[in-house]
């Protein structure tokens, strides 16, 4: 491999790893607070790319526009899933919540193929990603600078709220001891409420750059990332951030570089995620960064 | 201040409290000891909001707080120290003691609150980067106070502050729930090392699977033959 082609590679590897460590978050920040894999995070980026779609088309509006206001929009409507769908069920056995979850998740999907329908649709890419760079021998898309780029603005984002924020410093006492939490006068439901709203915004934002990669729509077109982003919190150590962000990186590299090598392997890229992931849980099952839970009594 | 009438509370069928009334004056230390079980954690989780399935009324300032959520209780000027300590060990010492101050706003306020805390517990500001776990068990005690302390309260919950510490540690902590109530907090404090919390309280209820079955001055309740038999070992 020459390094122009190694350095595409690695661009581009890094590039779908920004977007699993997105949505990776997501899963993992809930995870954290409620003890809850939020089966319906992989409609939530589908929606986002969704409202992209509609904001450009029904109401005309610029690209950058559409984006800022459906990861917005989505952000409120992951708000509205946990007020609706979870936080009914707090006190709930966690069960209970798994189960709901997955139903949010059939009935976001089958709602989008209703008002959406299932026919997949052409997603307009704005003309400054289509145009290559060209570096020497290295051709670069704008897209692979620009999705880490923003994909890195977005988690420094994260990363000051979660540590210099109040509601941060809520998430951070609620994932370890929620009674206390409360019993300190922390507003519990409300900064799960923050929570659920920054995960779905990210995995919006997730979603829409997702259909700049692979243009196009479709309303189960969450399914295959969620999956490789919850496998990828769950390498990094589900619960915490930076295992999210490095699982996340570190499968998208792992996806594009072992393709680069062995061509003949493209058919199992989908594959290799669930081998990478039984392959840490057999050493490390508690993930990379994962702290050993103890049962709550 | 505080005014508690005919409380019960339930815990999945369990009858935990079986109707007690207690007064907290102002200003006062009132206590409440009892052995395990006597439901001594359990009114103090009531009066926090912590636990939903309860009965009768618990007056605040005038006001009925019974069924009230936690945040609002807090803000009422209501803090907890919990059994066990209960701090954020992942957490520095700082966060530990701002999520104490979480229901407030007045950033300059919380701010003098910190330096007055950090006077009164010299160790916590020498360890404020560190994390709340790497603090000694004493340490860990005391940063439950001071996180208390960071609410503002005016009626502070002590539950078994003394709780796994060394018999000079335990002596420190009640001197400090002494200062703490001359400065002008009003304390309730649960205890099962009774001989301590009745040398410093004003008041002192008893506390027997779930009713109380004395009351009295600190020093009534010491001199009482039945208590000496039953918590203070003869």
């Amino acid at each position: 491999m020459s390094l122009a082609m190694f350095v595409q590679h690695l661009l581009n590897g890094v590039t779908l790893g920004s977007l699993y460590a997105l949505i990776a978050i997501g899963y993992t920040m809930v995870y954290g607070i409620l003890r809850l894999i939020n089966f319906a995070h992989s409609e939530i980026f589908m929606l986002g790319a969704y409202f992209v779609f509609w904001g450009i088309v029904l109401l005309h509006l610029p690209w950058a526009v559409a984006m800022v206001v459906a990861v917005i929009v989505v952000g409120a409507l992951g708000v509205l899933v946990d007020r609706i769908a979870y936080r009914p069920l707090r006190d709930a056995p966690r069960i209970s919540a798994l189960i709901s979850a997955i139903g949010v998740s059939f009935f976001l999907q089958n709602l989008a193929i209703v008002v959406f329908s299932a026919i997949p649709r052409e997603v307009y890419r704005p003309d400054w990603l289509e145009n290559a760079i060209v570096v020497g021998d290295i051709r670069v898309l704008p897209l692979t600078l620009f999705v880490p780029v923003l994909s890195f603005l977005l988690m420094m984002g994260l990363v000051f709220i979660v540590y210099k924020t109040k509601p941060g410093l809520g998430m951070r006492a609620i994932s370890k001891d929620i009674e206390t939490s409360y019993a300190m006068g922390v507003p519990v439901n409300r900064v799960i409420a923050i929570t659920f709203g920054i995960g779905s915004a990210l995995a919006a934002a997730s979603g829409i750059m997702w259909t700049l990669r692979y243009p196009q729509l479709q309303p189960v077109m969450g399914m295959i990332p969620g999956f490789k982003a919850f496998i990828a919190a769950v390498v990094g150590g589900i619960g915490s951030i930076q295992g999210a962000v490095i699982g996340g990186i570190g499968l998208g590299l792992i996806e594009i570089m072992a393709v680069a090598v062995f061509p003949d392997l493209a058919g199992y890229r989908d594959a290799l995620a669930f081998i990478l992931l039984i392959g840490i849980l057999l050493v490390k099952p508690t993930g990379l960064l994962g702290e050993k839970l103890e049962d709550k009594v | 201040m505080l005014s508690v009438r005919d409380l019960h509370v339930y815990y999945d069928g369990i009858h935990a409290l079986k109707g007690i009334s207690l007064e907290v004056p102002k200003g006062k230390i009132v206590t409440l000891i009892g052995a395990n079980g006597a439901g001594k954690s359990s009114t103090l989780r009531a009066i926090s909001g912590l636990v939903k399935n309860i009965k009768g009324s618990i007056v605040y300032d005038g006001r009925d707080i019974a069924g009230q959520t936690p945040v609002d209780i807090v803000r009422g000027g209501i803090m907890m120290s919990p059994e066990g300590r209960k701090i954020f060990p992942h957490l520095s010492v700082l966060d530990n003691l701002m999520l104490g101050a979480y229901s407030r706003n007045n950033k300059a306020e919380i701010q003098k609150d910190l330096e007055w805390v950090y006077e009164v517990f010299p160790r916590l500001k020498e360890r404020s980067g560190q994390k709340g776990g790497t603090l000694s068990g004493g340490e860990q005690q005391m940063l439950a106070l001071a996180r208390a302390l960071m609410g503002a309260p005016n009626l502070i919950l002590l539950d078994e502050p003394s709780l796994g510490l060394a018999p000079l540690l335990v002596k420190n902590v009640f001197d400090i729930i002494q200062n703490i109530n001359e400065v002008g907090k009003t304390v309730l404090l649960v205890e099962q090392n009774a001989f301590a919390a009745l040398k410093i309280a004003h008041y002192a209820y008893v506390l027997e699977t779930g009713s109380i079955v004395l009351e009295g001055t600190g020093k009534d309740i010491m001199q009482n033959a039945k208590v000496c038999e039953a918590y203070l070992g003869g």
